[in-house]
């Protein structure tokens, strides 16, 4: 096991590097968009005046490399700093929003992660039958289509037509966990029909894989039934590439649904990071940023750790 | 007596019941009297003019666009829709713009002004109290509007005080502004929704942080980006603030928008998508309200840059295009024409000058005159200012054509468009917010020397004409010289000006309102919160 922990701890050093040089590209890019934080705020009101004046406020006239370095002394010591725009701490600004989108990947994890394994498995096992063809062509054309279209398609018949679930995602303080998940439903079911493909096909192609080894001929000619055939002796060896395949998805969940929350108006981070961007809150683009950013790291972290986990080759090195 | 009188009289019955005016035995008996059959008259009675009784209560939820997780508290940074119909929930102001777009007390109860307009006085509402029960005093007025004044103030409202001398307080229940030249309008400018009335501090600065003001309803929740719920201030100084609590809603996604409000989310919304607005009116249960307003499109020539310093160039591009067309087939029908001068029909001062028509012959004409027959020039504009904005330009650039214009249309990118394109390239498309009157508007952009003179145009006789009205109190002569004004504006300004847009938002049926709307913002001039009730 050490040789797991020795790992993890060198990929985690190697993350912080790679945090610390995705926060330079990031105010390099906040950096050289046209147009800065007070122009910005003052909109058409700008005049050559107030623009100084609140760029003295917001501390905008010190030289760009001053100000990274104003934010990095206080990041590195977990201080994200105030937003500049509106005075409020970013890290209270972003907290409820992190907390909502997390909720939210959880939702459609837990219903795509086991609907999508048991679905490939399912067709691994029917491969080449209608319902494997019907499945395939059906989850590939909801990942091909965009996720605001896919939402708006389900807002229409779940929502304005038949009435069955809120169109809108708006969280009250006071719901109860039943109406959350009522009210949170459609985009998640968005978001169900966005990864499902991608984790059942990989699941399908690693089993569909072992089905020619000679291990797997050898429990056929036994006279093991198919399903546990697949289940017992081709699944454990097909871990692998399913848990990076899963682990990929669950960072998507988190970091793809700045639409997905546009269109249900769910209060997270991706509407946070848009409106951010569009007013050069560096601090809170910042955050967003390394938090979409981590979150990939660790997720990639947590399948290479996975991977090694379902592997004895690996657990066990020689 | 003809159908159409009797329907102009019944009209009227009805808007007086309404105000109370006429009991229900009046109006029976007028209506019988105007050749009504008694079941009829009775029938009419409790549709119209009794649903206009407003009631109290219910929780008036309200899908907001334009709001954003920036949003804030300071008056001065105010810019975006959701910071306008919130401000005017929770705060209030001196003056307010009515529902008949004429001028209204709010927290002066009256106001008067020595007769060179220099020093106005102002009596302050003794009975207004901020949400923590605190009186409002002229110490309050007084830093309110100071905070946009002053050498370090960061507040957008700048300008419209830049006259203002001096304020003091008069007796415990009035202040007087000072001014260095005289501004008849001020009690009008004092309606712009920056300038809301807050509590003092100490050091004569305003407490904005904290979200309390003097308004109808008081922040429980204020979530930027997401929503704000108010609850009734109970000693609100005014009539009105029927619902008992608000809420408003972010729906910056027009869809999200409609669709709540179709499937009962929301009660109304602040703005319809232009290209399903019809599609949504059909709904029998949604009611759109269509309210033309003082916000324009103009089109700013640069006057002292070649060729539109040839005032043949800029009345030839005035010419050539084709203002109906646009109103029709860009906004669908919801905005009317304008006639390049920045005055609407619904401000105060409107002069109804003879309408531009699109004339191509006579474009040619003027381009002839010029010695520029084959006039090219690049118009720009980014969809950030107005959805279809650059689908106006190529609409106009396609009517251009038939005067012999090469108009060539320069998508430019939404981000940094008031920065890097607005005030620095000399033909751009540009969207204004409604003033209340001509001088306001005139000031701030047309103006010699003015900061946002966007069109660069200087005509001796429009800016000696705007000093003179601006301190003229006798209304007839300042119509007189308003009406010159935009009579030079449109004959030699740099500014086209093809139409004024409409507000276009939309409630539930069981939401109504007294049949008139204000037209400064959306929502009734983002006063619907306390003028409408649940019927």
């Amino acid at each position: 096991m050490s040789g797991v922990l020795s790992i993890v701890l060198k990929r985690l050093g190697l993350g912080l590097l790679t945090l610390l040089i995705i926060s330079i590209l990031i105010f390099g890019a906040v950096e050289m968009l046209p147009g800065d934080m007070a122009e910005a705020v003052l909109g058409q009101g700008a005049t050559a005046e107030n623009l100084a004046a609140l760029r003295a406020q917001m501390g905008l006239d010190q030289p760009a490399p001053i100000r990274y370095l104003d934010w990095l002394s206080g990041a590195v010591v977990g201080d994200f700093g105030i937003s500049a725009v509106s005075g409020a701490s970013v890290a209270e600004t972003i907290g409820p929003r992190f907390r909502n989108t997390l909720f939210l990947a959880a939702y459609a994890a837990v219903i795509a992660v086991p609907v999508a394994i048991i679905l490939g498995v399912v067709v691994a096992l029917l491969r080449d039958t209608l319902f494997d063809r019907v499945a395939n062509v059906a989850t590939l054309t909801s990942i091909s289509s965009p996720e605001f279209f896919l939402g708006y398609i389900l807002i229409l018949y779940l929502s304005v037509k038949t009435g069955m679930f809120p169109a809108i995602a708006k969280l009250n303080d006071g719901m109860t966990f039943f109406e959350l998940l009522d009210r949170t439903f459609l985009p998640a079911l968005t978001m169900v029909l966005v990864v499902v493909a991608h984790m059942m096909r990989m699941t399908r192609a690693s089993i569909i894989n072992l089905l020619a080894s000679p291990y797997i001929e050898m429990a056929r000619l036994k006279g093991t039934p198919a399903w546990k055939v697949i289940v017992k002796h081709a699944l454990p060896n097909a871990w692998a590439p399913i848990i990076n395949v899963i682990a990929l998805n669950l960072a998507y969940l988190i970091t793809g649904v700045v639409l997905v929350e546009v269109v249900f108006v769910y209060p997270g981070i991706g509407q946070l990071l848009v409106d951010a961007v569009t007013k050069r809150d560096f601090p809170v683009v910042q955050a967003c940023c390394l938090i979409f950013a981590a979150t990939f790291i660790l997720l990639n972290l947590a399948a290479d750790v996975g991977a090694i986990l379902t592997n004895p080759r690996l657990r066990h090195p020689k | 007596m003809t159908d159409k009188k009797q329907s102009d009289l019944i009209e009227r019955m009805v808007a007086e019941a309404r105000k109370g005016r006429l009991s229900r035995r009046d109006f029976m008996h007028y209506s019988l009297a105007a050749g009504m059959t008694a079941s009829a008259a009775s029938g009419l009675w409790v549709s119209k003019a009794q649903a206009a009784t407003p009631k109290r209560g219910g929780t008036f939820r309200v899908g907001v666009h334009d709001s954003n997780t920036s949003d804030q508290m300071d008056p001065g940074k105010y810019q975006a829709v959701g910071e306008i119909q919130l401000a005017h929930t929770h705060r209030s102001y001196l003056t307010e713009i009515t529902q008949e777009n004429g001028l209204g007390p709010d927290m002066a109860v009256e106001w008067s002004a020595t007769p060179d307009a220099k020093v106005w006085t102002f009596k302050l509402n003794t009975n207004a109290t901020f949400h923590d029960g605190r009186k409002f005093t002229p110490a309050d007025a007084i830093a309110s509007l100071n905070h946009h004044r002053g050498e370090n103030t960061t507040s957008a409202a700048k300008p419209l005080l830049a006259a203002v001398t001096d304020i003091k307080a008069k007796g415990d229940d009035s202040i007087v502004i000072e001014l260095d030249q005289g501004f008849a309008d001020l009690p009008w400018v004092l309606t712009d929704y920056h300038i809301c009335m807050l509590p003092a501090k100490e050091d004569g600065t305003i407490e904005w942080e904290s979200g309390i003001g003097a308004g109808p309803y008081k922040i429980v929740d204020h979530k930027p980006g997401i929503g704000t719920s108010l609850v009734r201030h109970d000693g609100w100084h005014r009539e009105g603030a029927y619902f008992d609590e608000i809420e408003m809603i972010q729906l910056n996604d027009p869809n999200a928008r409609q669709t709540s409000l179709l499937t009962g989310e929301v009660d109304a919304i602040t703005q319809v998508d232009l290209k399903t607005a019809a599609l949504l009116g059909r709904n029998p249960n949604i009611v759109l309200d269509d309210v033309p307003s003082g916000s324009a499109i103009t089109l700013p020539m640069f006057c002292d840059t070649a060729p539109f310093d040839n005032n043949d160039v800029r009345l030839a591009l005035k010419y050539a295009i084709n203002r109906e067309d646009i109103v029709e087939k860009i906004m669908f029908g919801r905005a009317s024409v304008g006639n390049d001068f920045h005055v609407s029909p619904g401000m105060p001062y409107w002069p109804d000058i003879e309408q531009r028509t699109y004339d191509p012959d006579k474009a040619k004409f003027h381009l002839k005159k010029a010695g520029m027959e084959n006039l090219s020039v690049s118009l720009s504009a980014a969809d950030s200012v107005l959805p279809g904005a650059v689908d106006m330009c190529v609409l106009y650039s396609e009517h251009a054509k038939a005067a012999g214009i090469d108009l060539k249309v320069v998508r430019e990118p939404n981000d940094g468009y008031w920065s890097d394109v607005w005030l620095k390239k000399p033909f751009v498309f540009v969207k204004w917010g409604a003033r209340p009157t001509p001088d306001n508007m005139f000031t701030l952009a047309y103006k010699a020397g003015a900061a946002w003179n966007e069109a660069r145009w200087e005509n001796e006789r429009f800016n000696e004409l705007l000093l003179i009205a601006k301190a003229e109190l006798d209304d007839a002569k300042r119509a007189e010289q308003y009406r010159e004004m935009c009579q030079i504006a449109r004959d030699d300004g740099g500014t086209i000006i093809p139409m004024f847009t409409n507000f276009t938002y939309a409630r539930n049926k069981s939401v109504a309102h007294g049949g008139k709307l204000a037209a400064s913002w959306e929502l009734d001039g983002a006063r619907g919160y306390h003028r409408w009730w649940f019927a």
